[in-house]
């Protein structure tokens, strides 16, 4: 674990994986609540977590480099169940790309069990990590000018779904009915870091 | 709608709703947002009475015009140029009286980019989030004024301020940018840090609320490959495959996968927004506070 000064008044705190970026985000955040960290934003991104707006970031790249971070604590959340028709585009490309039928598709991404990992792209659109890596796909050649409200999309390691509509180059599999953004909520996304999701197929596959 | 409002008669080529925008939002992807020059918002909402968290409408350098249902204290800040109230000059920086009907025409900036019009009570439109600023990367507030469009105001919080003008700094002749390098100067050859430092960038036509765009010496990478995402900050200097800097500004993403060499001092960045397309820029490193 690093920590990178940014500007004046920033941590880029820097891990070596994924789920080390996930503890290192679980742990900042318990301190946060717990009093012993001030700060104005938290930001889990793929290997980092970016602590913006702190008073003293010397003090903080001493205790984060020196100190060792728990892993994070795999029950904290509740499950998050959404909905899903495995109907998109391009799953046929998906299938392709893994080698198997459209069918198993859909069979092996309701059978898994996501994390968001981070936000970002737009509001409430999640980064969900929980695939393994041999069905890592890439971005679309040509981005669409317009993927959907609802779409469930792979790129890469991440599963992530479109909370509006919008230019996209994420390949769709599928679609849900889920609202994933309200900002009369508290919080406004649906799905916020940490939160564990599984897709439940609208039919038996 | 009561007549505590105010109409749009000329939106302009770009006006928006601002305040300080909703920071503290980042980890769901949602942009800070908010006025591109704070320091002048502030001031002319300090003009007619305001607190400071109250709504502005930010221009976009011609402008707009506005007709009050109800008499009002307004105050027009930032880049600086012609103001009229109902076809007779007024001042500029200071608070003026627009009687209810009369149009209010804030004219073409004679230099510098975004104009502050503070109207006393704030421009009411629903918060979203906290704020009632126009992000224009993910689309929260208002959606940028057209004309016809009424905009609820708030009940005046004080009387105005007892003043004729305060001085408000000119928009740069020349943008001298405090840097201080990092998070990944790393990912760039010794030449290009240098580059930055050193050679004459200007401002790009192609700058928006999201970041500044440069023109000027590609900064050749030392790393190649892809950068995972991570967070952003305000005043980052992240550098596309093009090579040219691109400083963040307020509706910046809140997390990218170009590097970012350098980072804004925040003091420096209320001038960005001031500096017209063309206004030579210099990157000047300092060590960290």
């Amino acid at each position: 674990m690093r920590a990178l000064p940014v500007g004046d008044d920033a941590l880029l705190v820097e891990v070596s994986s994924g789920t080390e970026a996930r503890a290192l985000h679980a742990e900042l955040a318990r301190r946060r609540a717990e009093g012993s960290l001030v700060v104005r934003e938290i930001v889990p991104a793929a290997r980092t977590v970016l602590l913006d707006g702190l008073a003293d970031p010397a003090r903080w790249t001493a205790e984060l480099t020196g100190s060792r971070i728990p892993p994070a604590p795999p029950r904290a959340r509740a499950l998050l169940e959404l909905p899903v028709r495995y109907d998109g585009p391009d799953l046929a490309a998906v299938a392709a790309h893994w080698g198997v039928a459209e069918r198993e598709v859909a069979r092996v991404h309701a059978g898994t069990e996501f994390t968001v990992a981070f936000c970002g792209f737009a509001p409430g659109f999640g980064y969900l990590t929980g695939l393994p890596a041999r069905y890592d796909v890439p971005r679309r050649a040509t981005p669409r000018t317009t993927v959907p409200a609802g779409a469930v999309a792979l790129a890469g390691p991440y599963t992530g779904v479109y909370p509006r509509s919008s230019p996209g180059g994420w390949q769709l599999i599928g679609t849900t009915d889920a609202v994933l953004w309200d900002h009369t909520w508290t919080p406004a996304a649906l799905l916020s870091p940490g939160t564990r999701v599984r897709f439940v197929p609208a039919e038996d596959v | 709608m009561s007549d505590r409002a105010l109409l749009v008669v000329r939106s302009g080529a770009l006006t928006t709703v601002q305040d300080l925008g909703r920071p503290g939002n980042a980890h769901l992807g949602v942009p800070r947002s908010g006025a591109l020059d704070p320091p002048a918002a502030a001031l002319v909402n300090r003009l007619v009475g305001n607190p400071p968290g109250a709504a502005v409408l930010e221009t976009t350098l011609n402008g707009c015009a506005v007709r009050p249902r109800r008499t009002v204290t307004v105050a027009v800040g930032g880049a600086p140029g012609p103001v009229t109230v109902g076809g007779r000059a007024a001042p500029w920086g200071a608070p003026v009286t627009v009687p209810a009907g009369e149009v209010l025409e804030v004219g073409a900036a004679t230099a510098g980019v975004r104009g502050y019009l503070a109207v006393s009570g704030g421009i009411a439109v629903e918060p979203v989030l906290g704020s009632r600023a126009t992000d224009l990367l993910s689309g929260l507030g208002p959606a940028p004024l057209t004309d016809g469009t009424v905009l609820p105001l708030g009940p005046p919080a004080g009387p105005p301020e007892r003043v004729d003008a305060v001085p408000q700094p000119m928009p740069p002749a020349e943008l001298v940018l405090r840097v201080t390098l990092g998070p990944r100067a790393d990912w760039f050859t010794p030449g290009a840090v240098r580059d930055l430092a050193t050679r004459a960038y200007r401002v790009s036509t192609a700058g928006n609320r999201i970041g500044l765009r440069t023109e000027g010496p590609a900064l050749e990478r030392a790393r190649h490959g892809e950068l995972p995402s991570e967070g952003m900050v305000l005043g980052a200097v992240q550098v596309p495959p093009d090579g040219r800097p691109v400083v963040f500004l307020a509706d910046h993403p809140t997390t990218g996968g170009y590097p970012v060499i350098a980072v804004v001092r925040s003091a420096d960045l209320p001038a960005a927004a001031q500096a017209v397309p063309g206004t030579p820029v210099r990157f000047v490193p300092v060590g960290r506070r």
